[in-house]
Formats: C-alpha cells, structure tokens, sequence
C-alpha cells in the first residue's frame, strides 16, 4: 500500500493540488458561506446564554451559560411573552390551516371542473396576489375601525378579525401551486369513485385530499412560516400589549437597542425560533421538493 | 388457504336482494351524514348573518345590511342547490378574497382621493360636534340641574332633572337629551329602565370618563351641553363657537372671527386660519399634485422610488448569484460533508426572518455592536446610520437572508439539466467556464425565471426588513415626512399613514396608488415576457 518514500512528497503535493483545484476550493468556499450563514444564530444563542442584559455585554461568545436571561423573559410581568407566543402560535395554526382548506376547495374546483368563468378566475387568482395585502394596510385599518363599532369580536386589537384580514389572500399563490399539483393527479381515479357512486363531496373529502397531501403540507408550512413573520398589518390592527403577536412584541422590545434588554430579547428569540427551525428541518425535503418542483415546471 | 376463505366467503355471501338493501342503506346513511353537516354549517351561517343584520339595524348601515342579506341569501342557494357545485367550492375563497382584498384595495384608492387623517377623520357634523365641545365654558348663573350617571354596554349617559319642571331627560355625548320615564327619589331622577346607574365610587372610578361627559341640551348644538364635574350636579355649558346652520359659518363669539367652509374639509377663516379637527372630504388629485410638486415630498418620493428598484434588483441578483455558486459547489460528486454544509447554509432560511433582521441590527449598532466591537476591534463604523454604509447593511443582510432559498432551487434546478450536456460541452472542447455561461446558465434561467420575478415582487415590498433593520433610516433631512434613505416605497407608506405628529391616510393611499401602477406594470411586462398565463388550460 505505501509507495517509497522517494516518490511521496511530489506525489502527494501533486495530488493535493489536484485535490484542491477539484474539490479542495469548494470546502474552502462552503466553509466560508456556511459561517456567514450561521455566525448570526450563534450569536443569537450566545447572547441569550449569557444574563448580562445589554448589547455590549453580549459580545463575548459564550463567556457565560446561564438560562438567566430565558426565565426573566418569562417571568416579566411588562412582557407578556407567553400570550404573545400563544397569540403567535393560535393566528399562524388556525390561519394556516384554513388558508390550506380553502386554497384546497378551490384548487379542486379548478383542476377538476369546467365552467364558464374559470380561466378569467384562475388569471385574477394570480393577478390579484401580485398586490400584496399590506399595500391596502391604510383601508384594513379604516375599515376595522369601523367594524369595531359594529362588531368587537372582529375588530381591532382581535385575533379573529387578524386571521380574517390573513384569509382574504387564502385564494392566492398557493390556489395556483396546488392547481398545479391537482392536475398531475390522474382523473380515472375520480371517474372510478364516481362510477362507485361516489359525490364529488365524497371524492374530494376521502380520496383527493389524501393523494395531495405533500403539497397540502408544502403550502401549509411555507404559510406558517409567512404568517409568523407577518408585522405590518399586525402591527396595525393589534394594540394591547397583551394581544400582540410575536414580531409585534418583539420588535418593540428592542426598539431602542441602546436600553434594550438584549439577552431576554436573544432568549425569546432563540425560543420563538427553535420550533419553527425544528420543524422545517424535518420537513426541508418536502419543502426543497415543492419549491423545485415549482422552479422546473415553468 | 384458499378453502377456509372460500368457505368463509360462501358462508357470508348475502342474498343480492340483501346486497342491494344494504348498499342502499350504505348510501343514504352516507348522504345523510353529509347532508346533516352542510345543515348545520348552514345554520351557524346564517345564525351569524341573522345577529349581524340584526346589529347593522341597530347602527342604521343599511347597505352594509343589505349587502350582507344578499349575500347570505346567495350562499344558502349555493349550497342547497343540486347545479352550481362549482360554486360550492369557491365561494368561502371569493368572498374573503372580495371583502378583505379587493374592497381594501379599491378602499385605498378611494382614500387616495380624499384628506383623510389626522385632522380630518369624521364627517362634517363629527366635527362640528367636536369643536363645539372643545370650546365649551360654564353659562354664567346657570340653573344647577340634578344628574345621575348611568351606563348602558360601556357607553355613560347622563340622566338629568330639570330644576324648574322636575321632568327627567336622558342623553349622552351622542344623543341630545330626550325625556324618559325615570324613577324619581326626593325629586331627583335616580335610575331609567334600560340603563344602569352608577354608584358613587364608579363614579370616583370612572372620573375621567364623566368629566368628558357633554350632554347636548338639544339638537341644536348651540344650545350647548350639560357636563358634570362630580357626578351629582350637572351645569349648563356652552360653546364660544357658534355654528349658523343656514350660512354654514362657524362664529367665535370672543374674537368676533368668522368662519366658512370653504370645501377643503375645515372650517377656515378669512386670514386662513383653519379650525380643527375638520372633516374628511373628497380632494380629487390634491394628494398626488402635492406627491409631485411640493419639494419636500417629491425630493423623497423619487429617491425612495429609485432606492426600491435598486434593493430589489440588487437582492434578486446578489442572493440568485451566490446561492447558484454554492449550488454548483454541491454539483461535484466526491465532495465529502455536503449534507453537513447544506444544513448549514438553509439554516436562515428556516430562522424566522424578522428575527434575523432584529439580530442584525443590535450586532451592526454603531457603538456596542458585535461587527465593530469585536470583529473590527472597536471600529465605530457608522454601518446602519450613514446613508451608504446603510444601504449596503441593508443588501448584506437581505442576502443573508435571502441565499438559501436560493441555493436550494439552484440545486433542484441544476439536477434538472441532464448531464450529457457537460459531456457534450467538453468533446466539443469548451472550457468549464464557456459550458457554465454558454449552456447551463441560459438552461437554468429559463427553469427559474417565474422564481426570479417572484423574488423581485417580494423584495419590492420588502417591509420587515427595512422596518426592522435600520427603521427607514437614516432620516432625509429636508422633508417634511418621515421618511429617510433606506426607505422602500411600502415602508414609506406604512410612516406617512401610522407614524409622525401627523397621520396622512389620504397621501399615503395616493402612494399606494403610485406602487399599484408600478407593480401592475412591471406585472404585464413579466407575464408577457414568461408567457406563464398562457400556460392556464
């Protein structure tokens, strides 16, 4: 196995620069993305280790372990972290899940029905979502105002009437990628079904459903992931301190950096984000699928 | 093995008429059950449109409640219909999609054409009514009037005693005093059905509310207003301004001042002078001439324009160029630890985006940042605060954020390019270099086109990021809204309407306006260039 040693000095160099022009560089590069990458979380992760509240005290990674700085954010009684991680959780999971059932309906509809109507519907589906809600955030704001008389249920400073202002876009982009993905599952299946006797209530509820469901998920958790980043009209519509969501209590939290408590703010981060993270790692396959899926179709 | 199930099935073979009987059943159970559900979502339905109709009545919305009536009367059909099953799959979509989407967006555009704002956000009587009651003072020798403070669903009312007949009167900061039937005790009213009265320490409790009190005596709002101070004994106000219905003029009657609504929401005087709060009226093209031809907007409007279309060129093009790099890293097939790197590099991805930006912005701080304090060894390097440096803070971090997904389409897509197109490229003798910018890129570009132009749209409006990471900042100095130079057109929006002194609803939605027309245009150009309409069967 080894050769002499005359022969293993340029042997060896000469395979180390072939090694490093083939794939040598591309470690030194990945290693290099891979730190930009994660330099920011592990910061994130030190400072909420370390009790030191201020910004400067976080700097040193690591200087300190403590779960300090994770009990004062869940214990201070001006932060209502934990309603506003409720609050977070109730408005992304209950709108997620509609969005995906109505977007279903729909897409069914489309994909497995024809009337007249249906390409002008399908083209408005994918025009209208070209203007994002929050453009409109003026006009939700008025109109809200205005519903609270009528109806506090669903006004301002509520999470229903949030989720209800969320579920104006439910026929949106994700209509059009499951139409998409309807489509590729075959009709002879349907048409068995219906033979069998079955109505299309039938057909789309307990075979239909279940044979999409991977984009089900896909449109599901990208949702998710969207609605817990959602500021602008949360911010708008939810005022108490108390009703707020994650991304509202949050940015207000370090608002000022200077006074801001900076670990219990890393600590509520690195909580907020840790599920989030856990999920789509599990899920990242079928996310890549969708999104490539998405990205080799056109 | 075949006997049993042979003699299990002949034993269990029913009759055909039993076969029949029981598909039947099957059937109608089935149908049933369905039909139970779609009763019972029914019913909640219209249980909810019946106590909206019912509310609307109460506040007099008659078109919202006929709007409502007609639509649940719609839905009914729909669903108890045997045709328009199409319809029982879009309706819960079209109807959210119509109120919360495109009536806000027609909704802006209507408010883009009007002042409404701080200073004008009611109608013409509101204000009236609001400036009257600003303006109250105490009528000298007043008669003292009994009151009782009463409550009815967390509005207060005041219930009044005439001195000079003993009559009881009811009415609130809304309603001017009617007369009602009251419980009288030593004759003072003290209770009316329908109302709750106040105790003596809900009163103390509540002080604030019932000082703010002001009964208008009658619907004339120059007769002034009944006020109390302790809930006990009410006292006849009214207001310096007087307002003449006929001439439609507001008089001060301790300087004398005159004035006029002269259309422009408010009632001004002849010096220009303009009282306020005012009320909201239809101004035409006024928050756009204004966008344009006032220096002070203008000069930010344009550079906040151009900065949008730059950002958003800029991330589109910087996070597809190094996520395509990193992809193709991933293409050589020796190279070991991928799996390691790959969940490396998705990991912004999967943090929550705002919380990257926030994270961002408390290590990019000026003084007590991580990037100068510990990187750069104490460096005070201006990165969020100077107009440059923050411009490219901004794209740094929005390529953070914005490569992996990137990356990970990249990879998908580069499997998608068959491999004998790299070995037909090296027979024909091209370099690597030539094979990637001849062949693969174009290949790969047309994969990801539709991916591209979503990006640009998204970054376009990419609010959090700016919001979170420098806040608009740093702040143009010669404008008059807050605006400043990392702004994008959507944040700059989100200021002009919901921060400042100064609420402008009106010019923000005329923005908005201005972003629709962008946004629709830059739309038209991309759809014809992909052709991705065309592709709708």
């Amino acid at each position: 196995m080894a050769p002499s040693p005359k022969v293993v000095k340029p042997a060896r160099r000469r395979r180390f620069g072939k090694w490093f022009r083939d794939t040598g560089w591309r470690h030194v590069v990945a290693i290099v993305g891979s730190i930009f990458a994660i330099f920011p979380l592990v910061y994130v992760l030190s400072a909420s280790l370390n009790a030191n509240g201020t910004l400067t005290g976080s700097n040193q990674l690591f200087s300190s372990i403590s779960l300090e700085s994770y009990v004062r954010m869940l214990t201070n009684p001006q932060v209502p972290y934990a309603q506003w991680f409720l609050n977070t959780m109730i408005v992304a999971l209950v709108t997620g899940f509609s969005m995906v059932f109505i977007g279903a309906l729909a897409a069914y509809a489309f994909s497995r029905m024809r009337f007249s109507g249906r390409r002008v519907g399908l083209i408005t589906i994918v025009v209208v979502q070209m203007f994002p809600q929050m453009l409109a955030v003026v006009a939700i704001f008025l109109m809200f105002s205005a519903i609270s008389d009528w109806f506090p249920a669903i006004g301002l400073n509520t999470l229903s009437g949030l989720i209800l202002i969320y579920l104006g876009g439910a026929l949106g982009v994700n209509t059009y990628l499951m139409y998409g993905f309807f489509n590729t599952i075959p009709r002879e299946l349907d048409e068995a079904a219906k033979i069998d006797g079955a109505g299309h209530a039938r057909i789309f509820f307990t075979i239909i459903l279940r044979l999409v469901a991977p984009i089900l998920a896909v449109v599901g958790l990208l949702s998710f992931i969207g609605l817990i980043n959602e500021y602008m009209i949360a911010s708008v519509l939810l005022i108490d301190p108390e009703k707020q969501t994650l991304v509202v209590g949050l940015t207000k939290l370090v608002s000022n950096p200077r006074y801001a408590d900076w670990s219990a703010f890393s600590a509520g981060a690195v909580m907020a984000a840790i599920p989030v993270v856990i999920v789509f790692l599990l899920l990242q396959k079928y996310i890549v699928g969708g999104l490539t899926a998405g990205a080799t179709k056109g | 093995m075949t006997d049993t199930l042979q003699a299990e099935t002949a034993e269990k073979t029913p009759t055909p008429r039993q076969r029949s009987a029981a598909r039947i059943a099957d059937a109608a159970g089935g149908r049933l059950r369905w039909v139970a559900l779609k009763i019972a979502l029914l019913a909640i339905v219209d249980a909810v449109a019946l106590y909206a109709v019912f509310v609307l009545f109460l506040h007099n919305e008659w078109l919202v409640l006929t709007l409502v009536t007609a639509v649940t009367i719609l839905v009914n059909w729909i669903y108890f219909s045997r045709r328009a099953i199409p319809a029982k799959y879009l309706t819960p979509g079209i109807i959210l999609l119509v109120v919360f989407q495109i009536f806000t967006l027609t909704y802006t555009a209507y408010i883009g054409f009007t002042n409404y704002g701080t200073g004008h956000n009611g109608t013409k009587d509101q204000a009236i009514a609001s400036l009257m009651r600003s303006s109250l003072v105490r009528v000298e020798d007043s008669p003292t009037f009994e009151v009782t403070v009463v409550e009815r669903v967390g509005e207060l009312g005041l219930l009044v005693t005439d001195p000079t007949d003993g009559e009881a009167s009811l009415g609130t900061n809304q309603k001017p005093l009617e007369p009602v039937d009251a419980t009288m005790e030593g004759g003072k009213a003290v209770a009316v059905d329908g109302w709750t009265s106040l105790t003596f320490a809900e009163v103390l409790g509540r002080s604030t509310e019932v000082e703010q009190l002001a009964v208008p005596y009658s619907s004339d709002p120059n007769d002034g207003a009944i006020r109390t101070q302790d809930g006990q004994k009410g006292y006849l106000y009214t207001s310096t301004l007087v307002y003449d219905a006929d001439a439609d003029t507001m008089t001060d009657t301790a300087t004398g001042t005159v004035y006029t609504d002269t259309g422009e929401g408010a009632f001004t005087s002849e010096s220009g002078e303009q009282l306020l709060p005012g009320w909201q009226v239809f101004v035409g093209f006024d928050n756009f001439v204004r966008a344009i031809t006032d220096a002070s907007i203008r000069g930010p409007l344009i550079a906040v324009t151009l900065w949008t279309f730059v950002f958003a060129i800029v991330s589109v093009a910087s996070t597809f160029f190094l996520g395509l790099l990193l992809a193709m890293l991933f293409q050589n097939k020796r190279m070991r630890f991928k799996n390691g790197y790959r969940i490396m590099l998705i990991l912004p991805y999967a943090f929550p985006a705002f919380l990257g930006a926030l994270v961002w912005a408390g290590m990019m701080n000026k003084s007590f940042g991580f990037i100068n304090q510990v990187l750069l060894g104490g460096a005070e390097i201006p990165w969020l605060t100077d107009p440059w440096m923050a411009k490219f803070s901004v794209l740094l971090v929005n390529l953070w954020l914005g490569f992996p997904y990137m990356f990970l389409v990249c990879m998908g897509a580069l499997q998608g390019i068959p491999e004998e197109v790299n070995e037909a490229g090296v027979m024909d003798g091209a370099s690597p270099w030539q094979i990637f910018r001849r062949i693969k890129l174009p290949l790969l570009l047309v994969t990801v086109a539709p991916i591209l132009i979503a990006s640009f749209a998204f970054n376009f409006n990419n609010f959090n990021l700016i919001y979170m990471l420098t806040g608009g900042g740093p702040r143009f100095e010669d404008a008059t809204i807050p605006v400043g130079h990392t702004d994008l057109l959507i944040s700059m929006v989100y200021k002009v309407a919901f921060t400042g002194q100064n609420r402008d609803y009106g010019l923000a939605s005329a923005f908005t306006i201005l972003i629709f027309i962008v946004v629709a245009v830059i739309a038209i150009i991309s759809f014809r260039r992909t052709k991705a309409l065309e592709e709708l069967s």
